[in-house]
């Protein structure tokens, strides 16, 4: 990747990026009350008393929450810090009921950990380390609704009090790829964990994208930041546009003001969010509610074995182990879900074939990456939704292991199977599509195929090799594609002397 | 017969237990007895913002339906008790003192009302206070000052101060409306008012009683506890509201001991710091003359009295008007006319103008003194120079007391600077007022438990407190050492029914 530079009217321009990502934390109840956090329920259906404020209501951490946000500091390879404190964070919204978001400024749960992105789409052996400042807990807020009422504006609680983990980047990034890249990364990795579904659709993982603008080699410039972005090609988007804005308005004799901004994608630009006067002054301080959160080994020892093989590790074992292609490692590890369909497939696959599961890793990845994508994309369906079950993929993968079946043949047989649900070795029985290394039958269709192309065999002859591929696709076709493909070849060599 | 009600009314908690236990009244009887006196001084008074007979008898009669059919009973079995209106009380108006949450009615009840509850007791009535428990007089309330049934001796009739916060709780104990009354004490709101109306009044170890329900005024000081006529009632009733609340972070995971089982006024063995600190330049003669009194009983009970140095004791009262106001500015941010209690709402006006017209109407000049001051310590650029500074100021008065604590077992101060003053005497100067909280504030910083125990009479004919503080969890030391000067006291004076 060629290093990204903004052309102004006085030269190159380099973009700082950093981000904070708000992660909402998977776990059955809230951050400090026992309410559910489902998505999608019915408005304040999901508020305990404590979410809702009433007087005399106090919050008490849920352990979940803060044990997801250990293991997710593990998995950056960040210190976990054993002694860490809640403040308020203290502001009048009628979305936050406590008049306070319950938050960690001074002393976070999580310190510096790092993330590596790839920065090559060619080779996934290239990468950058993006630092990561922190990770701390905090409680979401609700939700108005400004479209229920002509002249009201309704709340709804469902989200209050919803653990989130923000994670606060160091302003290491210096492209919009790069910055989509850590996202990502960021995301599989929090869905290896298992700490956060990574959903940027429902508003489980939201960004807020700082940016600033310099010469190549200057200091940092001032920064803006734009908040609650939520989708990775809209945070690329922001930083395009900020980057932009900022270098024309420092080129046109302007100064770059330290505000929010917020993103509207339909226009494709950045705004002002709250001007000056509205600044708040949050006067946080420790809650007084609620006892620092004083953490044992034991607990951290149980977060840590409770981690899977993450998903760096996981490509350089695919690679090193399994003897797959970096490509091939990269696509399998980006989505754990993915990783774990194919681990399964590739044990179906091995153990059906009493094969070692390094011999059958290639044929298994090709066949899962070129033919089930392909056709699962043609449905319209992810790979968790695919009608074909790993075993079954495994059943395939061993008729063609074996013989019984062609490649190309294997490829007829994955379509009836989508269309049925049928495993492999019913359809290959029913459809008869077991491929023939009758050598008889096959030598008497190529004498066929010869004397009905008497004129391409002369050509052949007199030395257009090429032809050979035309004698071969003809034999195939006129079997029904059934013939082994090794002993078409063979044969055919012989015939034509 | 209005001789067995007044008899009744006459007494204390262990004796109507244990009356009602034996079958020598019911504890329907006792109900209607309180009842009858709550009602009749309510005018007088004004010692409750909403009576609740109804909830007494409901009590009593289970009560009694239990005993007939000889079923265990509770520790607080048949006894009638008043709520200070800050325990959220299900179905029960709830409101703090303040027109914010008038007509405020909670879904829940507060973890410490429910023990009691369960504990066999019934509700006379939700107790008024000052508003969101922040003052020393009860003049703060926005339903209206309590007036103290004690007057002076002089003959005039001055209304006096029955204390503060837990106004409504002193007056109705001393005055013969309900046997007890819980109080919460955030710098001293049981402790004084207890002892400006010649009861007796225990504040225990933060976090000994839950505080999940109870009206937050500042968390990390707010504790609730009990006020009675002696100190026996107190260890029933503090036994009865104590205890572990999953609910609350900062609850005590801690067995609960039988105070009352092992209450002693044997001394032998135990010494009793003087804290020189204490004796401050003007303080009041009677209070003087009664600390010293106080000295002589626990070496009578057989204590050792040891001269001790509590270095920072100054510091005390600034330390908690940073603190204090600071938890509250956030705490009562909720009360913001969105969800529940008063919201007003001017017409053409956005979110910002219901903020503001909700918080002016609703809250009262002293909750938004203190709020204004809570804000202005922890806003950007004086955070560390107060609230920072006051932390630090804590921690330093919480270890005075841990090395006094190396050199005797509890420590005896008075509870307040003077006797009761008059309503309106110290309301125009808040810095006055906050000097009330001297004694009281350096225990609530600590998280210590201290009681107030009635010592006699003053000059004026009105009761003066004597303060214990103890060890952290030493509850029973303080106890123990509060019936030492209760036996030696006898204090027997109760306020002369003029209402």
């Amino acid at each position: 990747m060629s290093e990204y530079r903004i052309q102004g009217a006085t030269g190159e321009w380099e973009v700082v990026i950093g981000l904070e990502v708000h992660a909402q934390v998977v776990s059955k109840s809230k951050l400090f009350s026992g309410a559910a956090t489902e998505f999608g329920a019915e408005p304040n259906a999901q508020v305990s008393l404590v979410d809702a404020a009433m007087p005399g209501m106090l919050p008490v951490p849920n352990k979940e929450c803060i044990r997801q946000a250990v293991r997710t500091g593990m998995a950056i390879n960040a210190p976990i810090n054993k002694w860490s404190r809640f403040d308020r964070k203290n502001y009048f919204y009628a979305d936050l009921p406590q008049g306070y978001q319950i938050s960690q400024l001074y002393h976070p749960l999580v310190g510096e950990g790092e993330i590596e992105i790839g920065i090559d789409d060619k080779n996934p052996d290239n990468t950058k380390v993006i630092g990561i400042e922190r990770i701390h807990v905090e409680q979401d807020a609700g939700k108005l609704m400004h479209d229920q009422h002509p002249t009201m504006s309704y709340v709804d609680l469902n989200r209050s009090g919803v653990a989130l983990m923000e994670i606060v980047s160091r302003p290491d990034m210096r492209s919009p790829a790069e910055a989509g890249a850590y996202l990502r990364k960021l995301r599989t990795i929090l869905r290896y964990v298992g700490s956060c579904d990574g959903n940027m659709e429902e508003g489980s993982m939201r960004a807020d994208v700082n940016v600033s603008v310099r010469k190549p080699g200057d200091e940092f410039g001032t920064r803006t930041e734009t908040k609650n972005v939520n989708s990775v090609r809209f945070v690329m988007a922001v930083v395009e546009q900020e980057a932009r804005r900022q270098v024309d308005l420092i080129e046109d004799g302007g100064k770059v003001v330290q505000e929010t901004r917020l993103y509207d994608p339909d226009r494709n630009e950045t705004r002002p969010m709250r001007s000056k006067e509205d600044a708040h002054d949050y006067r946080y301080f420790p809650d007084p509610d609620l006892l620092p959160l004083e953490l044992d080994d034991a607990f951290l020892e149980e977060c840590r074995a409770s981690l899977p093989e993450l998903p760096d590790a996981k490509r350089k074992r695919y690679e090193q182990a399994l003897g797959l292609s970096p490509y091939n490692a990269d696509v399998l590890t980006a989505e754990a879900e993915t990783a774990r369909w194919f681990e399964r497939l590739l044990s179906a696959t091995a153990e059906r074939q009493n094969k070692p599961e390094a011999d059958v890793a290639k044929q298994a990845a090709n066949w899962l990456i070129s033919e089930l994508f392909g056709a699962l994309n043609k449905l319209g369906k992810e790979l968790q939704e695919s009608p074909i079950s790993p075993a079954q993929g495994g059943e395939l993968l061993a008729l063609v292991g074996d013989g019984t079946i062609s490649g190309s043949i294997a490829k007829q047989v994955l379509e009836k199977m989508l269309e049925t649900g049928d495993g492999a070795v019913v359809i290959v029985e029913r459809e008869g599509l077991k491929q023939t290394s009758d050598t008889g039958a096959i030598e008497a269709v190529i004498a066929k195929v010869l004397a009905d192309n008497a004129d391409k065999v002369e050509q052949y002859k007199g030395g257009k090799e090429a032809l050979f591929g035309f004698f071969v696709g003809q034999t195939m076709k006129a079997m029904q594609g059934k013939a082994n493909p090794g002993m078409v070849n063979e044969l055919l060599k012989k015939a034509l002397g | 017969m209005p001789e067995t009600s007044n008899a009744l009314t006459e007494l204390g908690v262990a004796a109507i237990r244990e009356g009602v236990a034996k079958g020598s009244f019911s504890a329907v009887e006792v109900a209607e007895a309180f009842n009858a006196n709550v009602a009749a001084a309510q005018q007088a008074l004004n010692a409750f913002i909403v009576p609740t007979p109804e909830k007494a008898l409901e009590a009593a009669k289970v009560v009694d339906a239990d005993r007939a059919a000889g079923k265990p009973l509770g520790k607080m079995a048949g006894v009638p008790i008043g709520m200070k209106d800050l325990f959220a009380t299900r179905g029960v108006q709830t409101t703090a003192a303040s027109h914010i949450l008038e007509g405020f009615t909670p879904e829940y009840e507060s973890t410490v009302s429910q023990k009691l509850w369960d504990a066999g007791a019934g509700m006379l009535g939700k107790l008024n206070l000052d508003q969101f428990a922040m003052g020393s007089s009860n003049e703060t309330s926005y339903f209206g000052n309590v007036i103290s049934p004690w007057r002076r001796n002089d003959g005039g009739n001055a209304a006096l101060a029955p204390g503060g916060s837990s106004g409504g709780s002193s007056a109705a104990v001393s005055a013969r409306l309900c046997p007890a009354a819980t109080g919460t004490d955030t710098g001293g709101s049981i402790r004084q008012p207890a002892a400006f109306t010649g009861i007796a009044g225990i504040k225990p170890t933060y976090g000994r009683c839950s505080r999940w329900g109870i009206v937050a005024f500042a968390s990390s000081l707010d504790q609730a506890g009990p006020m009675a006529r002696d100190v026996r009632d107190c260890a029933i009733m503090l036994g009865a509201m104590a205890g572990f609340d999953p609910k609350d972070a900062t609850s005590l995971d801690m067995p609960v001991p039988d105070w009352e089982a092992a209450l002693s006024a044997d001394l032998k063995g135990k010494k009793v710091g003087i804290p020189r600190e204490y004796r401050m330049d003007g303080m009041d003669e009677d209070v003087a003359k009664s600390w010293e009194q106080g000295i002589a009983w626990l070496k009578d009970a057989g204590a050792e009295v040891v001269d001790i140095s509590l270095p920072h004791t100054k510091y005390a009262l600034p330390t908690y008007y940073i603190i204090a106001p600071a938890e509250a500015s956030s705490n009562l941010a909720r009360y913001d006319g969105v969800r529940y209690g008063l919201r007003d709402m001017p017409s053409g006006g956005n979110l910002q103008d219901m903020y503001a017209a909700t918080r002016a109407a609703g809250f009262g000049a002293e909750v938004k003194r203190r709020i204004m001051i809570g804000t202005y310590v922890l806003s950007a650029g004086y955070y560390d120079a107060y609230y920072t500074q006051a932390q630090k100021v804590r921690t330093m008065i919480s270890r005075d007391f841990t090395d006094a604590f190396t050199r005797c077992d509890v420590i005896l101060a008075p509870t307040a600077p003077s006797a009761a003053f008059a309503l309106g005497e110290k309301s125009a100067d808040p810095l006055e007022m906050y000097l009330n909280d001297v004694f009281s504030v350096p225990a609530s910083l600590a998280g210590l438990p201290a009681m107030s125990v009635p010592a006699g009479l003053g000059l004026e004919g009105l009761p003066l407190g004597l303060q214990i503080i103890g060890r952290p969890f030493d509850e029973q030391g303080v106890l123990n050492a509060g019936l030492a000067i209760e036996q030696r006291a006898q204090f027997t004076a109760k306020p002369e029914r003029w209402w």
